[in-house]
């Protein structure tokens, strides 16, 4: 009389929600499917009915690079670690490009999505993850440019370059712990909107601007490891180690950046944690509210 | 729970704030202002942890509302349920939270299989992908696998008949095709719990019989179904049980005939040239209201009673609350048993130009031939943005036909409506040679 039951379609229990939600793992990855689709989705639509298309992923951290060499490199002749001015620049601004790409579509992955969560469910978490990763896409094609840099500056990377993934996952994760509270409290908040572009400069004056060879230990002691507080510090100083560690002027000059990403990985982590569970304590509401 | 079962709904409740959907949106600014006296709600036990009350509207907080309340029934395994009510009485929100999108505040449900909503069919679709894109898109957001979706691809286009679009932009396909494309995808579904809303009826008449016809295979396939519609016979057609919700309760339970009865005795009758109350309209208040709806009939009187050849005039009073493009106001006129007989729209499409509905005062005026035969009759208001979205939605204005026409008493014949038509006669009589 029962026609197949539990096996495929177990009984799913719809209670009121209390205190933790977990992580909600097991139910992502039964929704990996809708996952692949919204991140494929957005690649392609990405670039639709522009004119330069992939070009705007090369043009924005080139043009910044410019700008940077010229006026901080040129003009007002911050130290570069003994590189070029424009490698030196553009090896931050790598990372620092995906960053703060994939926190401003994180923050407004879920307003801008508003029809879909209104009318269907699906973990809620996808959506500022998927702004996240398909933002690695523009990463892969501006670190194309990096590659004919260095090559043009005669710059071999060093072995160390292997590196470079698990500081891309730190700049990811950091990302989407960024963009999950911003979400939730974009539903919510909309000055959101307004804050996010301010909070990504300051960001970024404070990553990409700051090399920590310009802290030096005379000047600061200890408290220039302050900055490792931001974990984008410790990305783009491992970056610019991991890249030009065999270029004996910078080598002489540049500071291993390990205990920095040690404090950037610490901070990371409690970034990711704080935006999850303030994401998963209002994720109930987003549909009531967005 | 039993394998005879597919859906056990037990006390089932949901507490919204009032107007939640645009006070909650506020900005930081009124939090940290208003923060001291949420503080001080706090100390003194908090609105949202206040006690459960019974029935709808009961215990709930000052600027709290219970849109479902105590909601408790059971839906066996493959029956087709039917779940009528009126505006605002919770059917949205049972379907929400059956859906999951919107979690209960009390209560519990227990669901055996997998549910799929067909609460708006195209939900996902993007406007730059190709419909073959979008097929794929949509498929996944509606809960299909991957391989489900290519198994069923071929079938899904022939039943939207857009063979030769496929690799086109849906941002350039017709309105028409754009919902046969979004629906042939959510037909295509094959969840073991079917939740579906009126939203269906779209698209030309050709193809509103194609969905009624694939409903109705879906619901004789041994799927449990949840229609939920204010079209009685498209309900009694297809549902052996129903559930009628009045305020968020259920009011009648059972089998579908006198469930449907209890519905049209009880149906609010909201009579017209009055002011609408606020609890007529979806939400309150909406970014443009209409608040009264007048029927005038050929000598200019107010009534709620007209005649059957009658030329009348409809008077629709708006006011805006907040500024929205290119309004569309339609008027549906439903008869007795709720079927939708016609629909007319105002908007730029409709003669009334973008940008004049954003008065605080705004009259619509419609000179209307009274085609519909005597008996009961009611009118729903639809206002909608340039977008597509509800903005304000009123239903079951009452008004009567009385069976008299100007030109003294007329035959009653069956139907709907009268058509005017012009017999003539050819042919030959059988006896001449």
């Amino acid at each position: 009389m029962s026609p197949q039951p539990s096996e495929e379609a177990p009984a799913l229990v719809i209670t009121p929600p209390r205190g933790w939600a977990g992580l909600g793992l097991r139910e992502l990855w039964h929704y990996r499917e809708l996952f692949g689709f919204l991140v494929w989705r957005d690649i392609k639509v990405m670039y639709k009915q522009t004119a330069l298309g992939a070009a705007w992923a090369i043009l924005v951290p080139l043009t910044q690079m410019v700008i940077f060499a010229f006026i901080f490199g040129e003009v007002a002749n911050l130290p570069t670690d003994g590189l070029p001015a424009p490698v030196f620049y553009y090896a931050a601004l790598l990372p620092w490009t995906y960053f703060a790409q994939s926190v401003t579509m994180g923050s407004n992955s879920l307003v801008g999505s508003a029809n879909l969560l209104t009318k269907i469910y699906f973990p809620r978490l996808i959506l500022p993850a998927s702004a996240c990763i398909m933002n690695l896409v523009n990463f892969a094609i501006a670190f194309a440019i990096l590659a004919l840099l260095m090559a043009w500056h005669g710059l071999a990377p060093s072995g160390s370059a292997l590196l470079l993934p698990l500081l891309l996952l730190m700049a990811l994760v950091t990302a989407l712990g960024a963009s999950l509270f911003l979400a939730a409290l974009n539903v919510k908040y909309r000055d959101v909107r307004f804050a996010v572009p301010f909070l990504v400069q300051v960001w970024m004056y404070l990553s990409v601007l700051l090399p920590f060879s310009a802290l030096t230990p005379e000047r600061f002691g200890a408290w220039r490891y302050l900055c490792g507080l931001n974990p984008m510090a410790g990305v783009i100083e491992g970056f610019r180690w991991c890249l030009f560690r065999t270029d004996e002027a910078f080598a002489a000059r540049a500071e291993a950046p390990w205990p920095l990403i040690a404090i950037g990985a610490v901070s990371m982590a409690a970034i990711f944690a704080l935006g999850l569970v303030y994401f998963r304590r209002t994720e109930r509401m987003f549909a009531d509210i967005v | 729970m039993g394998g005879d079962i597919a859906i056990r709904i037990e006390g089932l409740g949901k507490r919204y704030r009032l107007g939640q959907s645009v006070n909650l949106t506020r900005t930081f600014r009124e939090t940290l202002v208003s923060l001291p006296r949420h503080l001080g709600q706090r100390l003194r036990g908090s609105p949202a942890a206040a006690p459960a009350g019974t029935g709808a509207g009961d215990g709930a907080p000052p600027g709290w509302f219970w849109a479902l309340r105590g909601v408790s029934f059971e839906v066996p395994r493959g029956e087709v349920i039917g779940i009528i009510g009126r505006n605002g009485a919770g059917k949205s929100t049972l379907l929400k939270i059956l859906s999951r999108i919107t979690v209960p505040t009390e209560g519990r449900v227990e669901m055996c299989g997998r549910l799929a909503s067909l609460l708006e069919v195209g939900t996902g679709f993007h406007p730059e992908l190709t419909g073959r894109e979008n097929i794929y898109l949509n498929g996944a957001i509606l809960g299909m696998r991957r391989a489900e979706i290519a198994a069923k691809f071929d079938e899904i286009v022939a039943f939207a008949e857009i063979e030769k679009f496929l690799d086109t932009p849906v941002k350039r396909y017709s309105s028409g095709m754009y919902v046969r494309l979004a629906f042939a995808v959510a037909a295509h579904l094959e969840p073991e719990i079917l939740v579906v809303d009126e939203v269906l009826a779209v698209g030309d008449a050709e193809f509103q019989r194609k969905c009624l016809g694939k409903m109705e295979s879906v619901a004789t396939g041994g799927r449990t179904v949840l229609f939920v519609s204010h079209n009685m016979q498209a309900v009694r057609r297809l549902c052996t049980r129903g559930v009628l919700l009045h305020e968020g309760t259920v009011q009648s339970e059972g089998e579908i005939t006198g469930v449907i009865d209890a519905y049209l005795r009880s149906s609010a009758h909201q009579e017209p040239n009055a002011e609408i109350t606020p609890d007529m309209h979806r939400t309150y208040p909406p970014a443009y209201e209409i608040h009264r709806v007048e029927i005038r009939n050929a000598g200019g009187e107010a009534t709620a009673t007209l005649l059957m050849d009658e030329r009348f005039t409809l008077r629709l009073h708006g006011r805006a609350h907040r500024p929205v493009q290119g309004l569309r106001v339609g008027v549906t006129f439903r008869g007795g048993d709720g079927a939708r007989l016609a629909t007319i729209v105002a908007g730029p499409d409709g003669g009334i130009s973008t940008g004049t509905l954003q008065g605080a005062e705004d009259v619509l005026t419609a000179q209307i031939e009274n085609v519909f035969m005597p008996g009961p009759h009611s009118l729903d208001i639809s206002v909608k943005s340039g977008g597509g979205d509800w903005v304000d939605f009123i239903e079951g204005i009452q008004f009567t036909v009385a069976p008299v026409s100007s030109s003294g008493r007329e035959p009653i014949l069956g139907g709907y409506v009268r058509l005017d038509a012009q017999w003539s006669h050819a042919g030959r009589r059988s006896d001449a040679a």
